[in-house]
């Protein structure tokens, strides 16, 4: 098992990926915390149109998808405040015509092939030095601004209002997670592909919040369980020969069963 | 009214608030000087929670101005000088992973990070603040596992965690046992008395303040009566809301 470890794809795929999923994990306590779980599904669909047009346009597709998930996560926010309608409405609105727009693009665009495949599915074992260092280093920004906010954020998903009362900029954050929130979907596109990211934001977070009897509890055993699923499911991609972005998955929902299993316990 | 030679730390002048077209607020008018301990008074829908909400800035009203310590409310930023208390938390979610400590430190917002000696710093407040409302041995208990009273002074803990000069207290004694609503009003007396907090009470129930309240507003979209809690007892407007059934007495 140690040679798995001395091969630079595997190195480049753990490094990214622990960082990454690290960054997912920790967003998602919040996203999920804010009744906004499916934020993330809504977005890596919309990201796909991104992907589309970067490739219709002939620029770096990650580029034109990081630009699209910010502008849609913006939009679904104020989709939500102005037009009074239910966070998931916006969602569902956008992911949808994300996704349509992408399928025309990619068309149009002659590019509706193994290349944009990878994307839906995500390609962690292929990710080459530059995009490591990339996502590395934005997944760490991400998880650096979260808890440099992290008192605020704690109280705004708390407690709104008694939050402003407080002078929290609460508008100010909304648009902090919104943003944040399309980086790391990029970032979770990447490692598991824009059909399986809002797996990375929702079930290691999930996970933590069934043991956690505090909000440092609750940070520590999500990024626990994002890291044991991406070690773990690249070992098992490698050992079975599978796609790591499933492997990856399935292996944080087993970590999930365990923790469920461990709150039964203690429950009882 | 005597003149009060204190300084006004709330001033509302000509305030009116709608939602939609149904007016909530008409031209409320009055001011609260430091150290008293207010009572909003009103029915249900008369716009209690509306006033403290435009008071505290979460609204923008349609006309008229606050001003709060001597600012105007948009202009405002002393918030930590401010505890706020709001309705009974039916909006909490049960299953937040907080504890009773990190709730109470939510509202230390420094800006920086909890290290070092700030972190000590940090810590005895938390742990004052719950000592006062005698919340300390639960302070590792999760929010959710609490009972509702427990929470309440739990919120109430990180309203006054700052130190603050003035509490707002939305009816902060809903769904609390009779017991530990008489305890929990001798505490707002204490901070009232004792660290000179300017306390503003939103409840339907006077009975059960009227030891400890200096000031009573009365509302019904318009201020129907403000002044001392004497002259309260002997007014047409208490007498009206009393026979409608409006307020609860605990008259004894």
């Amino acid at each position: 098992m140690d040679a798995f470890f001395s091969y630079g794809f595997f190195q480049r795929a753990l490094l990214a990926g622990l960082f990454v999923a690290i960054a997912c994990a920790i967003l998602g306590l919040f996203l999920i915390l804010r009744r906004d779980a499916m934020i993330g599904h809504g977005l890596a669909h919309v990201t796909f149109g991104g992907v589309a047009l970067g490739l219709f346009l002939n620029v770096l597709p990650l580029g034109a998808a990081l630009a699209v998930a910010i502008l849609a996560s913006l939009a679904i926010m104020k989709l939500k405040e102005k037009a009074g309608l239910h966070g998931d409405t916006a969602i569902g609105i956008f992911s949808s015509v994300g996704m349509a727009l992408g399928i025309v693009l990619a068309t149009l665009a002659g590019r509706f092939n193994a290349d944009l495949l990878s994307y839906l599915f995500g390609d962690i074992l292929a990710i080459d030095v530059l995009e490591v260092g990339l996502s590395t280093v934005l997944a760490a920004v991400v998880v650096v601004v979260i808890l440099a906010n992290y008192r605020k954020l704690m109280y705004l998903t708390f407690d709104r209002e008694a939050a402003k009362a407080s002078g929290v900029k609460t508008a100010h954050l909304d648009v902090l997670l919104a943003v944040l929130t399309s980086v790391t979907v990029v970032l979770g596109m990447k490692v598991v592909g824009i059909l399986l990211v809002a797996a990375l934001l929702v079930i290691p977070a999930g996970a933590g919040l069934l043991l956690a009897a505090s909000f440092k509890q609750a940070l520590l055993f999500s990024s626990l369980v994002a890291s044991l699923s991406v070690v773990l499911g690249l070992l098992a991609a490698f050992q079975l020969d599978l796609p790591a972005s499933a492997t990856v998955v399935l292996t944080s929902f087993l970590l999930f069963g365990v923790f469920f299993l461990l709150r039964r316990k203690k429950i009882s | 009214m005597p003149v009060n030679k204190e300084r006004e730390i709330i001033r509302v002048e000509g305030l009116s608030f709608q939602y939609g077209s149904i007016p909530v607020l008409e031209e409320v008018t009055f001011s609260v000087s430091q150290g008293d301990f207010v009572a909003i008074l009103g029915p249900n829908g008369s716009g209690k929670t509306t006033l403290v909400k435009l008071i505290l800035g979460l609204f923008r009203p349609a006309k008229g101005r606050v001003l709060l310590m001597e600012k105007p409310v948009e202009e405002f930023t002393a918030w930590s000088k401010i505890g706020y208390v709001p309705q009974k938390a039916t909006h909490i979610d049960p299953l937040y992973p907080a504890s009773a400590r990190e709730v109470v430190a939510m509202a230390l917002l420094s800006g920086r990070f909890a290290a070092g000696r700030w972190k000590k710093e940090e810590d005895r407040a938390v742990s004052l603040a719950l000592e006062r409302v005698g919340m300390i041995a639960f302070r590792n208990r999760p929010i959710g596992s609490l009972s509702g009273g427990q929470q309440q002074r739990v919120f109430i803990a990180r309203a006054i965690v700052n130190a603050p000069e003035l509490l707002f207290l939305d009816e902060p004694t809903a769904g609390v046992d009779a017991a530990t609503q008489g305890l929990f009003y001798e505490m707002l007396h204490e901070l009232n008395e004792e660290q000179r907090i300017t306390i503003i009470l939103v409840t339907h129930d006077i009975g059960i303040v009227n030891k400890h309240v200096t000031k009573v507003a009365c509302l019904n979209q318009r201020l129907v009566f403000h002044g001392s809690h004497a002259d309260f007892c002997q007014s047409e407007a208490f007498k009206t809301m009393l026979a409608s059934g409006h307020l609860v007495s605990h008259t004894h």
